[in-house]
């Protein structure tokens, strides 16, 4: 399924050179993905040494940012790409900055999952979290798979779930206010969580960009900063 | 809020969305096409074409070999009445009034809408004389006044620090470059409302390329300005209007910024990003 015909130039080594780099961003996507997944991982069972290669692997998503945009340099250069072509580069730069805020949160979660391993554990496993993670793994799959299909319809429905996500952190936010206030010992792992949850909620506004640059690329609509209603109406207008 | 808060001084007002797109219905027309067909013998070459040339604009013809770019702009200032067996239909006006109509002067014509092709072709006369020669026939013969025109327009064409010291040398002698820049100077020394170039810069180098591409911005601010050119890039470079035509048809036309980035025709799109149809 590929409606933009990025397969289609005269040039059969443009083609491959942007299979490529769409198969580069897709790698690092997965890579990403597994990386929030270890860290959820790492929190719910206590896992430091999950929590630990969480952090040393970060290194490896970042490497692959700075080789994707190599690409997309050398594209620009040699190919002065237009239209969809033009509009698939840009896409791609944004794409993979988030992916790789992405990386760093999954990396921060990482690091608090290897402190936590040490406190004491609450009843429930942190599973609000575990809930939380979840959702915003979801997403950014949806989303990435969005990118590869090129579906804008699929890139608006994350960008639905984002407030659903936005409601989880708010009452995950209050929870941890509650037992604070109820016991001032647990208030430095209380705070840890209270990153963990921050950090789980920027993951789902980076996958809710990732999505807006879907949109742009298909439909050659910027939609970043306007209500989902009204990047709704554009998207039935173009 | 935003607005006076650290904009170190910026006017955060002009960075509205989308806010300086431009549009030909904004423009002041210039010349307008009125479902112009044109025949070679039998064969069709302009299938109705219908646009309007924006005033004091650079507008672009981009399309493959063959889709009609360079015959519809040699109707413009009716070139193609030198061809044997070419037939029109439609009219083309020239601020309102018909220039296919009985009774236009054809040389006047063409002094009002100036050409200039690919390949240079400077007369066999000196550098002074080619740009004087159409201030000759317009009836200029003061030579104080002369000087002054040629030095003017050598100078709107950026090549007179170039050629001050050589004026009475060959045309022969310049550059390919230089010598593109010198007939550019010839078109407008007689002060045209309208320049065509037909794939001025196709025959020069990357750097004479560019000089006359700074040129054709130059230019705009005094005179309508419409170029044929096969390349896309230069196209996107210099102008602000973009006609994609082929076989015989206009596709699109539009803003080149719109164009180049979101066309709205699948047959553009597949000839500015080189794919097949």
């Amino acid at each position: 399924m590929d409606k933009l015909n990025i397969d289609h130039h005269i040039s059969q080594r443009f083609n491959e050179e942007l299979e490529e780099i769409r198969n580069h961003v897709m790698t690092m996507g997965g890579m990403v993905e597994q990386q929030i997944a270890s860290a959820i991982e790492a929190l719910v069972e206590g896992d430091s040494e999950l929590g630990q290669r969480v952090v040393r692997d970060d290194h490896k998503v970042n490497n692959l940012e700075v080789r994707i945009d190599e690409e997309c340099n050398r594209i620009l250069a040699r190919r002065q790409p237009a239209a969809s072509d033009l509009r698939l580069i840009v896409a791609i730069m944004k794409t993979i900055t988030d992916l790789e805020r992405i990386g760093d949160e999954a990396e921060k979660i990482g690091f608090l999952a290897t402190r936590l391993a040490e406190a004491e554990r609450p009843g429930n496993a942190y599973s609000e979290l575990e809930h939380l993670g979840n959702h915003v793994r979801n997403m950014l799959r949806t989303a990435l798979d969005a990118f590869a299909r090129m579906n804008p319809d699929a890139a608006v429905e994350v960008a639905r779930e984002d407030s659903k996500v936005d409601r989880e952190y708010e009452a995950i936010i209050r929870q941890c206010i509650t037992f604070m206030m109820e016991d001032p010992r647990t208030i430095r792992r209380v705070l840890d969580m209270i990153w963990c949850a921050r950090a789980l909620e920027r993951i789902g506004d980076h996958a809710k960009n990732i999505c807006e640059y879907v949109i742009y690329l298909v439909h050659g609509k910027d939609v970043r900063h306007i209500d989902i209603e009204d990047v709704e109406r554009e998207i039935r207008d173009a | 809020m935003i607005e006076q808060a650290r904009t170190h001084g910026i006017d955060v007002s002009a960075l509205k969305r989308g806010g300086e797109r431009r549009s030909l219905a904004s423009e002041e027309a210039c010349m307008q096409v009125q479902d112009m067909s044109l025949y070679y013998g039998e064969k069709r070459a302009l299938n109705g074409i219908s646009m309007t040339i924006p005033r004091q604009c650079v507008t672009a013809f981009i399309g493959p070999s063959g889709c009609g770019k360079s015959t519809l702009l040699r109707c413009f200032n009716r070139m193609n009445d030198l061809i044997d067996n070419v037939r029109t239909e439609g009219r083309i006006l020239l601020d309102g009034e018909d220039i296919y109509a009985r009774g236009v002067d054809v040389p006047i014509l063409r002094q009002r809408v100036g050409m200039v092709f690919q390949k240079p072709n400077p007369f066999p006369k000196s550098i002074f004389e080619n740009v004087a020669y159409g201030l000759r026939l317009k009836g200029m013969n003061n030579r104080r006044e002369l000087e002054e025109k040629v030095e003017w327009a050598l100078n709107a064409a950026a090549l007179w620090d170039e050629v001050k010291d050589r004026l009475h040398d060959s045309a022969f002698g310049l550059s390919g470059g230089q010598q593109q820049r010198l007939v550019i100077a010839r078109a407008i020394a007689i002060e045209p409302e309208v320049l065509l170039l037909d794939e001025p810069a196709s025959a020069l180098d990357p750097i004479s390329t560019l000089k006359i591409e700074e040129l054709i911005y130059e230019l705009k601010s005094d005179y309508t300005i419409v170029i044929v050119t096969h390349n896309m890039q230069q196209a996107a470079r210099v102008s602000d209007y973009t006609a994609f035509m082929y076989m015989g048809d206009l596709i699109e036309y539009g803003d080149t910024d719109t164009l180049f980035t979101k066309p709205r025709k699948k047959q553009t799109e597949d000839y500015i990003t080189g794919r097949y149809g």
